[in-house]
């Protein structure tokens, strides 16, 4: 069964239209990579899955919500599905398990004390069991990304949305993220990550997305469209990517 | 004739708790309707968005003096005797809304956008992402320059004698009048006001060098 089904969506910012007809489905427990030049429309896909922008045509399902823009169903479409940030945007004046809890008691009500055995849970999941009480200024970028990866995992989501996770991070720190991400992923998590990380798509992602200037250009099972890209563009791409 | 003695020095002084009475209307009436001019500035109406920036700009384009005159005369065309204290109270508080309003409203748009984004990700509805995201941080920029302001208000309540009322400026005019001594009796109220001025302003100054989004460097642009 999909978990997403994403039907011929378009998206235009003013004059410039950057989705011009997306179509894609992914089932439960996949793991898909979005991968292309800057500007291609990860991002925006992406953001469009869980209503961060409106789409001009087309339809999105997704963790059982058809998206809509009315603010109580879109917020309960997006209670079931959790997205990371190439910025981590952690709330600067809560320490990283304040940061975890703040969903789960506003929004699905837990106890204070429920939420914080919550918070501890997802922080362990992702390494940083000690750091509860710090403050986001207090702990490096790789760090961060983790606390916020944990912040969404607390809302127990069905669906997971990885935006340039590591592209702000130096390399020995994107590292510790891409392990954290490698586990879900290992527990069966869907997932859809955009990523520069090349060698991590072909590692990670049952299937991989070319995209190329707003529509899916080439497709497959990271394995194959790796080692075996069909169209010239991607192979360029690839080319360009992991050539240096 | 009077003498300009104790009993003037004290009359002064007691005039110091219409001065403050005055100045807690005014900042605790103008930042409640403050609250509000900031957060419909930010409505996603843009017809509420202007209407609200047309009464700033009409409000901070009127003198205090003439609004404080306005509130003292406009009710009695319908018949209603304000008093002193209320009409004081009134033209201030819709002084300070304006100020503090504007205040808080770059306070709040200073908090990058990507906060409200990665709050309403966590499906958090908008009146909890401005209560527990948005307003601990927007707080924290505007603490210094909202006790600035207070330094502001304590001084503009002096406006507020032109009406009658007797706080410590009008208080000092009577004085004044009575003795024929206007430069004790000025500087008296005038020590009063740096007396509660001056820590008012250290504070802020103090709040201003721990501030967390304290442009560090020339800034550009
Ligand atoms: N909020 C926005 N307003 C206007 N243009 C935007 C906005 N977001 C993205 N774009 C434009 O859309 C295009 C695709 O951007 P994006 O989806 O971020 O691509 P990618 O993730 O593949 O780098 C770019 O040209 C970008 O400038």
């Amino acid at each position: 069964m999909s978990v997403i089904q994403v039907e011929n969506i378009r998206k235009r910012f003013g004059s410039l239209e950057v989705l011009k007809g997306v179509s894609m489905s992914v089932e439960a427990g996949e793991v898909v990579a979005l991968i292309g030049r800057s500007g291609s429309g990860k991002s925006t896909l992406l953001r469009c899955l869980n209503g961060l922008e409106m789409i001009d045509e087309g339809a999105i399902a997704i963790a059982g919500h058809r998206m809509s823009y009315n603010a109580a169903e879109l917020r309960a479409l997006r209670r079931d599905v959790g997205i990371v940030f190439q910025g981590y945007n952690l709330f600067p004046h809560l320490t990283a398990g304040e940061n975890i809890m703040l969903a789960p008691v506003q929004v699905k009500r837990l106890s204070k004390s429920e939420a914080r055995i919550e918070a501890q849970r997802c922080l362990d999941l992702v390494g940083l069991g000690d750091r509860f009480d710090s403050y986001p200024d207090m702990l490096s970028g790789g760090q961060q990304q983790r606390v916020a990866i944990a912040r969404s995992l607390a809302m127990q989501p069905v669906v997971m949305l990885f935006d340039e996770v590591t592209s702000a991070l130096d390399p020995e720190l994107t590292e510790e993220v891409l392990a954290a991400i490698e586990d879900l992923a290992a527990q069966g998590m869907t997932m859809i990550l955009v990523t520069h990380e090349m060698r991590f798509a072909r590692r990670v992602a049952d299937r991989t997305i070319y995209m190329r200037d707003g529509i899916i250009h080439e497709q497959g099972p990271s394995d194959s469209l790796f080692a075996e890209p069909q169209t010239s563009e991607l192979r360029s791409f690839l080319k360009a990517e992991l050539g240096q | 004739m009077r003498e300009f003695g104790n009993a003037e020095v004290l009359f002064i002084v007691f005039a110091l708790q219409w001065t403050l009475t005055l100045t807690a209307l005014a900042f605790f009436g103008g930042g409640i309707a403050g609250i509000a001019v900031a957060l419909l500035r930010i409505s996603r109406s843009r017809y509420i968005r202007l209407a609200v920036s047309g009464y700033i700009q009409v409000v901070q384009g009127t003198p205090l003096l003439v609004l404080m005159f306005l509130c003292y005369y406009a009710p009695s065309l319908f018949g209603i005797e304000l008093n002193a204290l209320f009409a004081a109270g009134i033209a201030l508080t819709l002084n300070a809304s304006a100020f503090l309003g504007a205040i808080w409203e770059s306070a709040l748009r200073a908090i990058p956008k990507a906060q409200w984004e990665s709050a309403e990700a966590l499906a958090l509805p908008q009146s909890k992402v401005l209560r527990f995201v948005i307003a601990p941080q927007a707080v924290r920029i505007a603490l210094p320059s909202t006790v600035g302001y207070l330094v502001q208000i304590v001084k503009e309540t002096s406006l507020a004698s032109i009406i009658g009322f007797v706080e410590i400026t009008r208080a000092g005019q009577l004085v004044s009048n009575a003795t024929f001594e206007p430069m004790k009796a000025y500087v008296c109220v005038a020590l009063l006001y740096f007396l509660i001025c001056f820590p008012l302003s250290r504070f802020s100054q103090w709040l201003e060098t721990r501030s967390p989004g304290r442009t560090k460097g020339p800034s550009r642009g």
